[in-house]
């Protein structure tokens, strides 16, 4: 069936099995490879992007359900030659190893971001009317929703933080 | 043009030292950052091969009988589809690191649940899983086979027993004792990359995009599985999604590509389901181990024993080595070690990170801290006092072993002087407890090649098969050549994970980057000779920074030395005499400090600490990275992971990263890690070691030990879950 997305500003056509998930669509369609593949069942985050400017797990969604949605994806934050302040925090606080769950946690970051800048509170964020901290607790507890088994939580934390400092 | 090198000698020389550069030990960025950080690195299921087409496996679901595919004909016919496969070719397992051939091979018979057994393929990945699911498999003539390492026939491991001295005699006589028996469970690597495979063939030869660790091996493996010549098999894979030693042997789904590419004349891609990869794959095998400590009245060891039962498929010799590091870790000269492996029909068992100390470490870790407490002698300083001289069995002197070191160090950078008594520390509902472990990991070199190209435009190329599954390699590589060179970083490249280029080490056992890096470090030495030749001058007299060379009182541009050629070296490394002339390991200490729920049982890690000790770092950076890594499996091992099987038929019920539980970012405080500036010239040129595995050998036992500090209670069954904590509180 006929599915159109705006994809990183982009217009894009496509037809597609109505089975195909929108992370599929996006790397067996598209070559939009940078959105990764860990789980396939909402377990992991690799597969994270914006829709409309929330972050969603793309494995868990048909990309037949969004039709004139936006999307935007790791190509689509920054390229290697004019990176995102937070994809170059990452790369500065060696926010990663293998670099597999990196897309995600990039994507999933700048969504959260804009989440705490929206006043949107966490589990562990003490005043639910007020702005949150961007405290170590804080950023954890918001990124736990994208796994890293290289385990570069820590730097993950820092590289955050510190784009988030550069007003990201 | 090859330039060997055995390590046949110390090499104390420590030329690295000499150079001007100042690359190597920096904590430089990743070269190939900004790639991953932009989803520009292409892995393996991410190449576009025209007109490839789509394979999905399907598993056997249960241990034993012959495999009967009853409506094979029907899903043939599903839409798109275009070839179910049942191969005697297909692997039952993967293959083991470094086996360099195939695993036992068939798909008429399973030997777990789980076994890959099936490759269905249809023109897309929607069509080819929902022929998979649809696939009905039926075992014939099947009763369940043992899955349970406790009452499964065993096979003693002779050649892993001690026998020196007198254990009991020791014991007996011991003002202190412990006698304690852990059992730890099977773990998962769990790579965030699933592995894949996109095979495809041109004429009889075969290109693989896989995702792999050791390519050099992989190439055997998946040529013997085939049955062609090593020659026509080529596997590329310059990113690797986490490997763990889960992508070090061969995988069932690179034959399977293999096999159905072939058949159909048609690029194939095979990727493992996640939950594949948790059946099929490969698991650390459950231990159940007991350590005996015998101590005089000042906690001097003069008995130590360690025995234990691990577990793997019949046919498969590895055996999870748990003893590695008890041989050399403390003094005693009463000592007595055996192994048993038990045969039973779970997925195989093979390496997961550190196999061996991740587990063996941890165990008499948390013996120590029981008998420190026993002895009520702090548990740092208990470790102090046995550190041996010599290696404890051969007599062997060690290399080098700033252990002494990282303990008081990372003692002092935890605040370990402020350790509360047992159950003493309480806040609000938490209870709060300091433990520590310390660290060991054997430490190896293997044979490793690598061809560094001087060119005349003053850039320099490194090419070698190696891998970097996010160790460091494509950095450090670079770092050395640079520094050999007197090139700034930015002007070497660095080309891995290709096997038509010099066969290197790969990733695993901690050797990668020592092995390689010598590979290279050798070929550089070549070059810088060959420069010297050509200024008729000594090679120690070259100075070379940033691309100048200065020797004499003159000072000349490389691209004027070179005058338009190209100096290309290969360096080849292989161990030698220093492998067995010393005792070789990597050493450090973990200091925790864990808060457990007074209500709950829950534990949280609040702080941890290592100090580690692993020869010359080469980048700062990424062996801080890999020890923090090491330590969250350590938090994981301690408190978490588990894989659950079903005591019917071995079956993992647990097979998905929602259930086998993985650290999160919220479980992970900010670790701190201590590198502690050491020479190791028995070890490699470089002086360094590996380091890639240390930061979980023993880890788990800083924060188990710490639970017990705080609550009193010794969970002795991994992980220590609330349900275990709060039992004994």
């Amino acid at each position: 069936m006929q599915t159109n997305l705006m994809i990183n500003g982009t217009q894009q056509q496509l037809e597609l099995d109505p089975r195909t998930t929108l992370l599929d669509a996006l790397r067996h369609h598209l070559g939009l490879t940078g959105t990764k593949k860990g789980c396939d069942h909402g377990q992991c985050g690799a597969c994270t992007v914006m829709v409309n400017g929330r972050r969603i797990n793309s494995c868990l969604t048909l990309a037949c359900m969004h039709d004139e949605d936006e999307v935007t994806t790791i190509e689509g934050i920054g390229q290697p030659d004019n990176l995102s302040a937070l994809q170059k925090a990452f790369v500065s606080e060696d926010g990663f190893q293998c670099g597999y769950c990196t897309p995600g946690q990039i994507c999933s970051a700048t969504a959260m971001l804009e989440e705490v800048k929206n006043g949107w509170p966490s589990h562990v964020t003490d005043d639910l009317d007020g702005q949150a901290d961007l405290s170590t607790e804080e950023i954890s507890e918001r990124m736990s929703g994208n796994l890293c088994r290289c385990s570069a939580y820590p730097n993950i934390v820092e590289a955050i933080r510190k784009a988030a400092g550069e007003g990201a | 043009m090859t330039e060997h090198f055995k390590m046949d000698a110390p090499a104390t020389d420590r030329r690295l030292d000499d150079m001007a550069q100042g690359l190597v030990g920096a904590p430089l960025d990743r070269p190939e950052g900004p790639l991953k950080v932009s989803g520009t690195a292409t892995y393996a299921n991410e190449w576009q091969v025209d007109g490839m087409v789509h394979g999905v496996m399907v598993r056997a679901p249960t241990n034993s009988g012959r495999i009967v595919l009853s409506n094979r004909d029907e899903v043939a016919n599903l839409p798109g589809v275009l070839s179910v496969i049942q191969d005697e070719r297909l692997l039952r397992n993967p293959a083991q690191g470094t086996a360099n051939q195939a695993p036992v091979q068939g798909a008429q018979h399973a030997a777990y649940v789980g076994q890959l057994i099936a490759v269905v393929v249809a023109e897309s990945f929607e069509q080819a899983r929902h022929a998979a699911q649809s696939l009905q498999v039926v075992l014939e003539n099947g009763e369940l086979m043992p899955v349970d390492p406790v009452t499964a026939a065993v096979e003693a491991q002779e050649d892993q027993a001690l026998d020196q001295g007198d254990l009991e005699g020791a014991i007996t006589g011991a003002a202190h004792s412990v006698d304690v028996t852990y059992t730890t469970p099977s773990h998962s690597s769990s790579p965030m990359e699933p592995h894949a495979s996109i095979a495809s063939w041109d004429g009889d030869d075969l290109t693989l995009r896989g995702s792999y660790q050791m390519l050099k091996y992989n190439r055997n493996e998946l040529a013997d599985a085939l049955g062609v010549h090593p020659d026509r098999v080529r596997i590329i894979s310059p990113y690797v999604g986490g490997g763990f030693g889960s992508k070090l042997g061969l995988a069932p789904e690179a034959v399977a590509a293999a096999i159905a590419a072939k058949e159909l004349g048609r690029p194939v891609s095979v990727a493992l389901q996640r939950q594949q990869v948790y059946e099929a794959t490969m698991r650390r095998s459950e231990t159940s181990q007991r350590v005996r400590l015998a101590a005089d009245a000042e906690g001097r060891l003069n008995g130590l024993g360690h025995d234990a039962r691990v577990s793997n498929l019949p046919g498969e010799t590895f055996a999870e080595p748990v003893l590695q590091a008890s041989h050399f870790l403390y003094a005693g000269e009463n000592r007595q070690m055996s192994m048993e492996l038990a045969r039973l029909h779970r997925l195989c068992a093979g390496s997961v990170r550190a196999p061996g100390e991740a587990v063996g470490v941890t165990v008499l870790e948390n013996a120590m801290d029981e008998l420190a407490h026993e002895a009520g002698i702090d548990p740092v300083e208990l470790r102090l006092r046995n550190i041996p001289e010599k290696d404890p069995e051969s007599g062997k002197e060690f290399s080098s072993r700033r252990f002494r070191d990282a303990l008081e160090s990372g003692a002092r950078a935890f605040g370990w002087s402020k350790r509360p008594g047992v159950m003493e520390r309480r806040e609000g509902e938490w209870l709060i407890g300091y433990g520590m472990a310390s660290a060991a990991r054997i430490n190896v070199l293997m044979d490793s090649q690598a061809r560094v190209a001087l060119q005349p435009d003053g850039r320099a190329r490194v090419e070698t098969d190696m891998t970097d599954i996010g160790t460091g390699t494509y950095a450090i590589l670079g770092q050395i050549a640079g520094e050999m060179l007197g090139l700034p970083r930015d002007r070497i490249d660095v080309v891995l994970g290709d096997t038509d280029l010099p066969p290197a080490a790969g990733s695993g056992g901690s050797w990668g980057a020592t092995s390689s890096g010598t590979s290279v470090y050798v070929a550089c030495q070549a070059i810088r000779r060959q420069l010297a030749e050509r200024l008729e001058v000594e090679e120690q007299d070259l100075l070379l920074k940033d691309g100048r060379v200065t020797y004499a009182n003159q000072t000349k541009a490389l691209g004027d030395v070179l005058q338009g050629d190209e100096i290309v070296k290969l360096g080849y490394v292989q161990p030698g005499d220093t492998s067995e002339a010393v005792r070789q390991a990597t050493f450090g200490a973990y200091f925790a400090e864990v808060a457990v729920h007074a209500a709950s049982g829950e534990t949280r890690v609040r702080r941890m600490h290592g100090s580690f000790a692993a020869g010359r770092i080469l980048n700062a950076k990424t062996a801080r990275s890999q020890c923090i890594g090491g330590m969250t499996f350590g938090i994981g091992m301690a408190l978490t992971e588990e894989l659950a099987f079903d005591p019917r038929d071995g079956h993992v019920a647990n097979h998905n990263l929602a259930e086998y539980h993985i650290p999160v970012n919220a479980d992970v405080p900010q670790l701190t890690v201590e590198l502690l500036e050491e020479r190791d010239d028995w070890a490699s040129p470089l002086q360094a070691k590996g380091i890639g595995e240390l930061g979980i050998c023993g880890a788990a036992a800083a924060i188990t030990n710490g639970i017990f500090n705080a609550t009193g209670v010794r969970v002795r069954d991994y992980p220590a879950t609330l349900d275990k904590v709060i039992t004994g509180m």
